[in-house]
């Protein structure tokens, strides 16, 4: 990676979640507060719908850079805000974020700081969204 | 504020936790699931996604999370901030021991804003990494999400 530069941007890629992938996250994860699979208590609580986990979607962002750094132990530090729910509808075809990233800065001892973007209908999820990594 | 909880008992990270955790989150990554994958990068058995950390320090922030002492109204939290700093990633085998620390908390607006670092160290004490969670618990002053 010794041609990374401020402005390399990383590939693209746009995750799809389900119902389904709730529900299999909610057991891997131990996160089953209702809000993530069961509609009736989400809408009780003012949510338009079931939202996918925080803990989802930012585990989707980081695969932008993980599999752009090959090692995913070249992940130094990772941070992000979430800035708005996603909706997942009770059907087959579910719901879409999109992410991609940036280098943003070039740090010492081969680091790079990468900022990511992740939207879904357009609209920001993650704000304020970065990592460190070590270039590999 | 700085007020620390009891280290957890050790958290021993599984293989086949860590495979189906990857799978849960969609990700091949052969790090994650091929074990002469991750020896191949240097790794001494299958490494953890880096979110993984979260689960294991979810069980340390839930006990502060649920100190009596901070008062916070737990039926309107919502997760606002995640961040990780890592050492190393957690590596299958692995026994961690999480421990909490409130870092902050302040009512902003009807919410109360609770900040709580957990640090994730080996029983012999290597730091492994530390994950800083904010939550915030909407007050009924604020309805916006």
């Amino acid at each position: 990676m010794s041609d990374v530069a401020v402005g390399t941007t990383l590939p693209p890629q746009s995750f799809r979640i389900t119902r389904f992938d709730l529900v299999r996250y909610a057991g891997a994860s131990g996160d089953f507060n209702p809000i993530h699979w069961n509609e009736r208590f989400a809408t009780s609580v003012g949510l338009p719908d079931v939202i996918a986990h925080g803990m989802f979607t930012m585990a989707e962002a980081a695969r932008v850079v993980t599999d752009w750094l090959g090692d995913p132990g070249c992940l130094e530090q990772y941070a992000v805000r979430f800035t708005r729910p996603v909706p997942v509808p009770d059907d087959d075809a579910g719901t879409t974020i999109e992410v991609s990233g940036e280098v943003t800065e070039l740090l010492d001892d081969g680091r790079a700081k990468v900022m990511l973007t992740a939207t879904h209908d357009g609209q920001k999820v993650l704000g304020n969204a970065w990592a460190i990594v070590r270039l590999p | 504020m700085g007020r620390s909880y009891p280290p957890t008992a050790p958290y021993v990270v599984g293989r086949e936790k860590v495979r189906e955790f990857a799978t849960a989150i969609g990700d091949g990554n052969p790090a994650y699931h091929d074990v002469a994958a991750a020896r191949s990068l240097g790794y001494s058995d299958v490494i953890a996604p880096p979110t993984f950390a979260f689960v294991i320090a979810y069980a340390g922030s839930s006990q502060a999370a649920m100190d009596p002492e901070l008062g916070l109204d737990y039926s309107r939290v919502v997760h606002g901030e995640q961040r990780f700093a890592y050492s190393r990633p957690i590596v299958a085998g692995d026994a961690i021991v999480a421990t909490a620390t409130i870092e902050a908390i302040r009512a902003v607006a009807g919410n109360d804003i609770l900040t709580t670092r957990v640090d994730l160290a080996t029983e012999s004490g290597e730091h492994v990494a530390t994950t800083t969670t904010v939550i915030v618990a909407r007050g009924t002053a604020e309805e916006a999400s």
